[in-house]
């Protein structure tokens, strides 16, 4: 089933003298979930790569040594359904803002959707996010190429020219491809490189005009509403487009326990699927929405308490793999505008890994490893992405966890502050996060930009 | 007795005893203005913006009516579609009006929820003349005063509403009134405009059918509600020619009801698709008494306002959801 990678992704080699220094986080609970690991580890760090992970490593002289006795050492975590916004929407996110949000997060690496302004269509798009992001980024940025050209859903875009460029999965989020053969043809020829295709599931025609989850309190409030049947159906439709071509098929932000099921029988048959979810999905249901609140006004819509559960379950039997923020800023000014005219999406790079801890480790959803397998692991593979893990080779890009931090939500680095969450209390918080090698965030101060050349 | 709130955004958040008082308050207004001098001064020096984001000459006029006649000084603002697209926010919009001292804004808008924003963000007392798909609690509590003048009472009664429940705010302000006075609710439409969540959504038993004859068998009231004519494009019904075929109220209809039944509407109709001109003109109906009972109860409502204990909105979010009965 599995197609053969003809372009294996390129490491971009570490430039010849870059800093050889060496880091040693000594004492810390690596969780290291792709090896399996779960203990009392040293980790050393030589240049941009990971050394060795072992006990006790004794510190040789020049070592900077983090001392992470308190911490958790967890592979940097990663996030694929993030909205940066530049080019084009600058006012309410760019890719230094959205980095260093995500860098405050926990996040050493995010994949950008491409529904800027122009869409992320072509080589030269996708050359503007990678030069962007090394020279201003906090974390490193993996583009997202649209599938078709301008998001229109009727042309394929050159995806083996951005490819090359850099481009790592190919989706039109946001808009989704209503036409069953073009997303046909995406799976397919897709599977020429390698590449994983990213479906944001919904029927655009039984969607349309809706803004809340179709049910009573949309009934009541007078709002239109999102039937849950417009995404399932896209679930079913892109499930069987994915048995009839093989090719790799990603379902971005699942919102239903229909979805759900539906993934879980797709897995059972071997389908090359991989599902993905988001905080909100599983610590909020519809009920925010009451007394027209534009921050609980996102897409797929907050569904009900049935449907919290139910993408709870499915990522404690690992039927939905990835947690992902889909951070989607907007100014307050857009958020303040009635409900119907507000746009959809809230901001999450900042409060994705604290809800993680919070709505499931603490309350033992699932395990504290299995959890982060689904920030670092499970992302990495899915869109076959380097890091995820803490193998010897690997970029060292490290998370360090203090799970008794507690905070309240406030004010976030992103350019905007639409969240829903603000004022909760998360427990468990990123305490420093390195990418390759560079400590970039400490102590939720950002340190300083990552050297990615 | 006061409002508990400093806004009426809609029926939903008020006690069945807040209702009642404001349709007791009603009363002496309606006398005061059935008479020759029909002034009151009870609002003299105080402002009121009736601000218009829909076309609407019945509510508007009837604010301006009820405010005028409390001596309040008013200030009409049409605020056409296009201006709003290319232009200020409504939030933009209240500040400036409140910068200019204004004590209430009437608030005419397509969107559900506008005026919980606004009265979120200003002051001044919002009052909802009409919000998307959402609520019109003017509109329902003159049907409650109308309905309770002609019948006497609330309580017991059986009240058909017919026509497209899904997009009609009036339908749900009449909901919330009727069963917060203990009448009976029935709701009647094709499938496509009854959405069967109504069924339950109120936390009371509301009956939902898709035939005329089981909604006004017994009915004491049949509410008849205004078509919008272009739902026909939306393939929500096939032709006007089939709707009044089987959900328009002609005398034959009509004849299954109780030999009393109340005919109402809340304006403005179209002959010959949702009613028959016989019987919007018959004995039975009370359309023209509606429309004289909105200023009576117009009046009461701003009246009260002035005079409510409430700084914050009604129906934010924390207060919706305590005060919402489970679904």
């Amino acid at each position: 089933m599995k197609s053969t990678v003809t372009w294996a992704r390129k490491q971009r080699p570490s430039q010849a003298g870059a800093s050889q220094r060496v880091i040693l986080i000594r004492g810390g609970h690596v969780v290291d979930p792709r090896n399996k690991r779960d203990e009392v580890l040293d980790v050393l760090i030589q240049g941009q790569h990971i050394q060795k992970v072992a006990k006790d490593i004794k510190p040789s002289k020049g070592v900077e040594v983090i001392n992470a006795s308190h911490l958790v050492v967890a592979p940097g975590l990663i996030d694929i359904h993030v909205h940066l916004r530049e080019p084009g929407q600058e006012e309410k996110e760019t890719i230094a803002t959205g980095t260093a949000a995500a860098a405050l997060g926990g996040f050493t690496s995010v994949a950008c959707m491409p529904n800027t302004v122009p869409p992320i269509d072509n080589v030269s798009q996708i050359q503007f996010v990678m030069m962007k992001a090394q020279s201003e980024g906090y974390v490193r940025v993996f583009p997202i190429g649209a599938i078709t050209k301008g998001q229109e859903g009727t042309e394929l875009t050159e995806i083996g020219a951005m490819v090359r460029a850099g481009c790592v999965a190919i989706s039109d989020d946001g808009k989704p491809v209503a036409n069953a053969k073009l997303f046909r043809r995406a799976l397919e020829y897709a599977k020429t490189f390698g590449l994983t295709v990213i479906d944001h599931c919904e029927d655009p025609d039984l969607a349309r005009g809706g803004v809340m989850n179709e049910g009573k309190l949309a009934a009541l409030l007078g709002l239109k509403g999102i039937p849950r049947q417009a995404e399932y159906i896209m679930v079913a439709r892109n499930i069987a487009l994915c048995e009839l071509t093989g090719g790799n098929l990603h379902l971005a932000h699942l919102s239903t326990k229909e979805s759900v099921a539906l993934v879980r029988e797709a897995k059972k048959r071997g389908l090359p699927v991989t599902a993905e979810t988001c905080p909100h999905y599983f610590s909020l249901t519809e009920e925010s929405v009451a007394g027209y609140n534009t921050n609980a006004k996102m897409n797929p819509p907050l569904r009900t308490e049935e449907d919290r559960l139910a993408i709870l379950a499915g990522l404690a039997d690992g039927t939905i793999d990835v947690i992902a923020s889909d951070h989607a800023p907007h100014t307050v000014a857009q958020k303040s505008r009635e409900f119907d005219n507000a746009p959809f999406g809230i901001v999450g790079l900042e409060t994705t890994l604290g809800l993680v801890l919070t709505q499931i480790v603490e309350n033992k959803v699932m395990s504290l490893s299995a959890a982060l397998a689904a920030l670092t692991d499970a992302p990495a593979r899915a869109l076959r992405l380097p890091g995820g893990h803490l193998s010897p080779g690997a970029p060292a890009d490290i998370t360090l966890i203090d799970l008794k931090a507690k905070q309240t939500v406030e004010h976030f680095a992103s350019k905007s502050q639409n969240s829903p969450f603000i004022g909760w209390t998360l427990h468990g918080k990123a305490a420093a996060t390195l990418v390759g090698g560079d400590v970039v965030m400490r102590g939720g101060r950002l340190l300083k930009k990552p050297d990615l050349h | 007795m006061k409002l508990r709130y400093k806004d009426l955004l809609g029926l939903a958040p008020l006690t069945a005893e807040e209702i009642e008082l404001i349709l007791n308050t009603a009363v002496p207004f309606k006398k005061i203005f059935t008479r020759s001098i029909k002034k009151v001064p009870p609002l003299r020096g105080k402002t009121v913006a009736l601000l218009f984001y829909e076309p609407s000459t019945r509510t508007r006029t009837s604010f301006e009516l009820a405010a005028a006649r409390l001596s309040a000084d008013v200030l009409n603002l049409s605020v056409s579609s296009s201006s709003v697209q290319k232009g200020e926010t409504l939030i933009d919009t209240a500040l400036n009006l409140e910068a200019m001292k204004v004590d209430y804004i009437v608030l005419r808008h397509s969107v559900s929820g506008a005026p919980e924003l606004l009265a979120r963000g200003v002051r001044a007392h919002v009052v909802n003349a009409g919000d998307g798909n959402h609520e019109h609690p003017t509109q329902g509590l003159l049907d409650l005063y109308t309905i309770r003048e002609k019948k006497k009472k609330i309580k017991g009664l059986t009240i058909a509403i017919i026509g497209d429940i899904l997009h009609s705010r009036v339908a749900r302000s009449n909901i919330w009134g009727l069963t917060k006075l203990g009448a009976r609710v029935r709701l009647c439409g094709p499938a496509t405009l009854v959405p069967p969540d109504m069924k339950t959504a109120f936390g009371n038993d509301i009956e939902v059918t898709y035939n005329m004859k089981e909604a006004l068998e017994g009915a004491d009231v049949a509410y008849v509600l205004r078509l919008q004519l272009e739902r026909q494009q939306e393939n929500l019904f096939p032709s006007l020619r089939e709707y009044n075929e089987f959900y328009g109220l002609d005398a034959k209809k009509l004849s299954w009801a109780k030999k009393d039944c109340l005919v109402m509407h809340p304006g403005p109709m179209n002959r010959g698709v949702e009613i028959s001109s016989e019987v919007a003109d018959g004995p039975q109906s009370v359309i023209l008494e509606q429309v004289t009972n909105g200023i009576a109860v117009r009046m009461a409502v701003l009246y009260l306002l002035a005079g409510s204990t409430g700084v914050m909105p009604a129906g934010s979010p924390a207060q919706f959801l305590a005060e919402r009965k489970p679904l």
